[in-house]
């Protein structure tokens, strides 16, 4: 198992054909690395990679040559939680494969097979500097949201490079309404669906069957009832983040990321004691639940303090398959309600590769690292700003989309013909 | 509160008294459902030295602004206080019209938002024009208080778009702390009705095996219903003119009927450009004006009509795709549409986008530059406030800086385009309503006495 996933790993993060060596002169480079941001700073890429970063970078012969004439560049963007791929348009009746609605699989869904890097919003996402996803399905029908990948944005086939990255599991007031309308019995179910993954195959080969799962959702979540992969936990309160907490605590070799988390703040040092991490979105400030009645602008913020790891994302129930690339804005958003420029950028970089496990290779411009590298007009985080180019993977991506082709045939200064 | 703003309130006391005496000084029966609305008390104040955007699209560099009893009283350079004015500093500060949202939800759809709380579409037949949208508000939606927040002064809350006739809008103050709707009110804006195109009213009754199940269902849907209304409407006119009995009364046609005399104005949910152009032809057929296209996502193809009809479009900067008549939306349309010389407006639909209108004009307006457009920030400014007046037929009264205006003035951080500036001050009537870092209780009866509040840090 853990031999194959390796394979895949090095399959897919293979030197994609038409990556060029390109020398990217006098940015303002935001490496999100222990070098921080150099101002008119070189980054080469070469084969697909980052080969350097400095003050100063020697072009090798025959490299192409950008002059960033003192611009932003940074590492592409990274959508902590989005449904990209996921569907073309979402309602309307058309098919929304983020939308599973059956009796025998939930936590077996699997998005990275559901995943079409030909979908109109992929293009249109990464034109504006997000080259990377996490993507899960938005609801099934149980407490469990079934299996979540990680995507690149470059629409090539093999744009699934982590498949089934991490578990979606909701365990608020959404898992709840699915699990006899109750936290009460929300808890016991997750338990014993636990259980039935960890005795996996034997109870069902007996005959026994599971307690609450199918054979195929026990047999999909049994690698991370194992502590393999992160459980992505859909929870908002604190009252139901403590239990996060303690279950961990309880349960040493699982691991846990939150997403929503409004009420984290008021759990911040707990969390940064359990290293728990948390996918928030700055712009949550409503008491539009129950489980969301603290919900503040400053959330971010205080957990960033407390020393919690952050990614920046939307909350549950916002998150889309179009509009990933709002992510920036909402980064922007957090920096203007106290969050530091660097850790408002990371948070939608480095931080969610960090989270899903992938630190390693995305989300920072340094050696060795996968050339995502974006040259912006301005400040990335601000609302005005684009990007003038956009490298996956060290190959270079025309700014076009549909929406831009509709931009073009209906732009003013057009002569109708 | 001073002896004047003591007199102003007693002036404008005497003020609403006289409203129900109308244009032939006849005494008419007093209006049950009459806006109530009071400014809170104001002193004069002088805002020294910001940058203004005045909302007719200019950007004046270091200007003053004044208001004094509760109005604009001018706006220039080195401007002199009066005796016992506030005195702000806004170097270095942007000053703008306040933010009107022309389409919210807020109190419709308030938070929390639950199955008991959710008032806004009242699905229950195509046409429900007898419905009052702000019989559904509910004051103490902790969302007005975050939209003041975001600089909104004035926002039109309408029912949503299940029906064809939705029933009708109104345009609010978000009063902090009113206990009752009326207290909201925009003084003597008028009403409107809300139309929706497309496919909301088709999916919500064709799944239940009725009409509109169609693009043609709806429009015989809309085109019967006026037809009913102007026979009414032609009833009332004759019965007062002694020309036989007047109608019974019917809630449904008064309405329609309000639209034909244009006492009532005509906001349309209406996402496709054909469809637009459909709705034109109707309102061309039975003689009625529609004030504006909302959401209007393919508003671009067809910027020249809108700009003919004198139709504004609101708008959002970038929403598309969750739907089918939402896919061809562009980030250009609020800039083409204003490239056309027509009335464009950014609208939210959203508890959470009305808190960052500027935000999303930051957006239309870049992304139109870079088209190759050439639109300044002070002109983008004219798509969050006086656009939105004029579509809500209030732009005497508020929307621009001009003197005898309204004085509702936001002052912002830094420039209001940016993401990183915030609003420091909100001004309504030239009272202070929104101050930043003030704390202070919730002003939502619902939020107090939260125990996460009491405990918090």
């Amino acid at each position: 198992m853990r031999l194959l996933s390796a394979l895949l790993f090095a399959v897919v993060f293979a030197t994609p054909a038409a990556a060029q060596t390109v020398l990217i002169r006098d940015g303002r480079v935001v490496t999100n690395s222990a070098a921080g941001t150099v101002e008119n700073g070189d980054v080469l890429i070469v084969d697909g990679r980052i080969r350097a970063v400095g003050a100063s970078v020697a072009a090798p012969s025959g490299a192409r040559i950008i002059e960033a004439q003192g611009r932003f560049v940074t590492p592409g963007a990274f959508a902590a939680m989005s449904e990209v791929g996921l569907s073309e348009i979402s309602g309307s009746g058309a098919l929304n494969d983020a939308d599973i609605d059956s009796n025998t699989i939930a936590a077996a869904a699997d998005a990275g097979r559901a995943f079409n890097p030909s979908v109109s919003a992929v293009a249109i996402t990464r034109i504006e500097g997000v080259t990377r996803a996490a993507i899960a399905p938005s609801s099934t029908t149980t407490l469990f949201g079934g299996r979540g990948a990680l995507v690149a944005l470059s629409g090539r086939p093999d744009s699934v490079f982590r498949p089934r990255a991490f578990m979606v599991v909701e365990l608020g007031e959404t898992g709840a309404n699915r699990t006899g309308s109750s936290r009460a019995a929300l808890w016991p179910a997750f338990e014993a669906a636990l259980r039935d993954a960890r005795e996996y195959p034997a109870r069902y080969q007996r005959g026994q069957g599971g307690a609450v799962l199918s054979e195929l959702d026990a047999a999909a979540l049994q690698p991370f009832a194992r502590g393999q992969g992160a459980f992505l936990v859909h929870v908002e309160s604190a009252a139901d983040i403590r239990r996060i907490i303690r279950f961990q605590r309880d349960n040493p070799g699982l691991d846990f990321i939150i997403h929503g988390g409004a009420e984290a703040w008021q759990v911040a040092d707990e969390l940064a004691a359990a290293r728990i991490p948390v996918i928030v979105d700055p712009l949550a400030n409503l008491p539009d639940r129950f489980e969301r009645l603290s919900a503040r602008l400053d959330n971010a913020i205080i957990l960033q303090r407390a020393g919690v790891q952050i990614a920046i994302a939307p909350a549950p129930g916002t998150v889309d398959a179009h509009q990933a690339r709002l992510v920036l804005q909402l980064a922007g958003n957090a920096v203007a309600n106290g969050l530091p420029w660097e850790a408002a950028f990371a948070a939608v970089t480095r931080g969610p590769a960090d989270i899903f496990g992938v630190g390693s290779e995305l989300g920072r411009l340094d050696r060795g690292y996968i050339a995502d590298v974006v040259i912006w007009d301005g400040d990335p985080l601000e609302v005005q700003s684009a990007p003038t180019a956009v490298f996956i993977a060290g190959v270079e991506q025309p700014l076009v989309s549909r929406q831009t082709r509709l931009r073009d045939r209906y732009h003013p200064n057009r002569s109708r013909e | 509160m001073g002896l004047r703003s003591v007199i102003v309130v007693a002036a404008s006391l005497v003020l609403a008294a006289c409203a129900t005496v109308d244009d032939d000084g006849d005494d008419e029966a007093p209006d049950p459902w009459a806006s109530t609305y009071q400014p809170r008390p104001s002193v004069p104040t002088l805002i020294r030295n910001g940058t203004v955007f005045d909302g007719n699209g200019a950007e004046l560099a270091s200007t003053d602004v004044l208001m004094v009893d509760g109005r604009i009283s001018a706006v220039g350079q080195n401007l002199t206080a009066p005796e016992g004015a506030a005195v702000i500093d806004a170097t270095g500060r942007f000053v703008t019209p306040g933010i009107i949202d022309a389409h919210s939800h807020l109190g419709v759809y308030p938070s929390p938002g639950i199955a008991a709380t959710s008032d806004g579409n009242e699905a229950t037949q195509p046409n429900t024009a007898e419905v009052w949208a702000e019989h559904s508000v509910w004051p103490q939606d902790p969302g007005f208080y975050r939209a003041v927040a975001g600089g909104i002064t004035t926002l039109h809350i309408l029912p949503g778009s299940a029906n064809l006739f939705g029933g009708r809008g109104v345009t609010l103050r978000p009063v902090l702390g009113a206990r009752t709707v009326q207290e909201m009110k925009f003084p003597d804006a008028p009403q409107s009705l809300k139309m929706a195109c497309g496919e909301n009213p088709a999916r919500v009754y064709g799944g239940r095996n009725s009409s509109p199940a169609t693009g043609m269902g709806t429009v015989a849907g809309y085109r019967q219903a006026w037809a009913n209304a102007e026979r009414y409407a032609r009833r009332l006119r004759n019965a007062e003119e002694g020309e036989g009995d007047p109608p019974d009364r019917d809630l449904e046609l008064d309405t329609l009927a309000g639209v034909l005399n244009g006492d009532i104005i005509l906001q349309w949910h209406c996402y496709r450009a054909d469809e637009m152009a459909n709705a034109i032809a109707i309102a061309n057929e039975f003689g009625f004006e529609i004030a504006a296209f909302h959401h209007a996502v393919e508003a671009y193809k067809i910027a020249d009509l809108l700009a003919e009809n004198d139709i504004c479009a609101a708008m959002w900067a970038d929403w598309w795709g969750f739907k089918i008549e939402a896919y061809d939306g562009i980030r250009e349309n609020i800039p083409f549409v204003h490239a056309a010389g027509a009335c464009a407006i950014v609208h939210s639909d959203s508890e959470v986008g009305i808190q960052r209108l500027n935000q999303e004009a930051a957006k239309a307006m870049a992304d139109g530059n870079r088209a190759g457009l050439n639109i300044t920030r002070a002109e983008a400014w004219t798509w969050l406030s006086r656009n939105p007046a004029r579509a809500l037929r209030i732009d005497d009264e508020t929307g621009t800086l001009e003197p005898g205006r309204r004085a509702d003035v936001v002052i912002w951080s830094a420039d209001p385009l940016s993401s990183y500036a915030v609003a420091q001050r909100v001004y309504m009537d030239g009272a202070l309503v929104y101050e930043r870092g003030v704390t202070r209780d919730p002003p939502s009866d619902f939020e107090l006495g939260q125990s996460y509040l009491e405990g918090a840090q």
